[in-house]
């Protein structure tokens, strides 16, 4: 019966990317070694750049896979492998008893609310966009992209620029090591 | 036709509580940075869907800033981390108990 409604292609991309984000997700969070779950993490990283291709983004299905999988992920493994904590974590413990019941209960309560308020009513509400003609004709996704975030977007364009310059300037003074800390270790 | 919005909606919304959980549960904080990204990113996925269902360029717009400052988190977040694990040869966010009264 889906199959009648909906093309098949389309919902075997749509199988592929959720199972894709779902295993991945499932294996971030239950992984005991931090290598794996940043593998685990590309995983679901890659199913959400599948997920973008399937809906005509597909500028940002490359930086997903450029940005997030190729620096994002490294700049993960490069901290777990310089601080070596690549061996396998504690995870059967719980330091709060009930914990993982009640972060369960209310992750659950919270989502299946969510989805049956979208459910009852409509899924997507609001203006269907007349101005740009529509993204599924497939003319150009990264012009389209490239028009509104240099015009519309302009100045919280600029405004990321500066925060790139901050966070890198914040990391490089927070990774630092103070010059008389290492001098006194070295003299201890 | 491609399928509904509905299924990426649903799709992204348990991806979103799948981070939730992990972020809720896990005591690592790379463990927890990870779970932020998986968050984000369905957040972005919601984005796109409406994008596409709207057929507006706006949510693709929202996207590419939300992956910007994700990058500039990560950065800092992880500057932290190398700095707390220099004083506590640690990234378990239970052993930040200093200022528990």
């Amino acid at each position: 019966m889906l199959a009648t409604t909906y093309a098949v292609p389309a919902i075997l991309v749509f199988v592929t990317s959720a199972l894709l984000i779902l295993v991945g997700a499932l294996g971030v969070i239950s992984v005991k070694n931090p290598v794996h779950a940043a593998i685990c993490l590309i995983m679901t990283l890659f199913g959400v750049a599948v997920a973008f291709v399937a809906q005509s983004a597909d500028f940002l299905a490359a930086v997903q896979i450029i940005v997030y999988a190729g620096a994002i992920v490294v700049l993960f493994l490069f901290v777990i492998m310089f601080l070596g904590v690549d061996r396998n974590m504690q995870v059967s413990v719980e330091p709060l008893v009930g914990q993982r019941a009640f972060a369960g209960a209310g992750v659950v309560i919270t989502v299946a609310g969510l989805i049956t308020l979208m459910a009852t009513s409509h899924w997507v509400t609001g203006a269907t966009s007349v101005s740009g003609s529509a993204l599924a004709t497939g003319q150009g996704n990264v012009k389209q992209l490239g028009t509104a975030v240099f015009t519309t977007y302009l100045f919280a364009f600029e405004a990321t620029a500066a925060l790139l310059i901050i966070a890198v300037v914040g990391a490089v003074l927070l990774a630092r090591r103070e010059r008389a800390t290492t001098n006194e270790e070295v003299s201890a | 036709m491609n399928v509904p919005a509905a299924w990426y909606l649903v799709l992204a919304a348990v991806l979103f509580g799948i981070g939730a959980f992990g972020l809720l549960t896990r005591r690592s904080a790379l463990i927890m940075f990870m779970c932020v990204e998986l968050m984000l990113n369905a957040v972005n996925l919601t984005f796109v869907t409406f994008s596409r269902t709207l057929s507006d360029i706006s949510g693709q717009a929202s996207v590419f800033f939300v992956m910007v400052v994700a990058a500039a988190e990560v950065t800092v977040g992880l500057g932290i981390v190398v700095a707390v694990f220099r004083r506590r040869s640690s990234t378990s966010v239970d052993e930040l108990s200093e200022l528990k009264g």
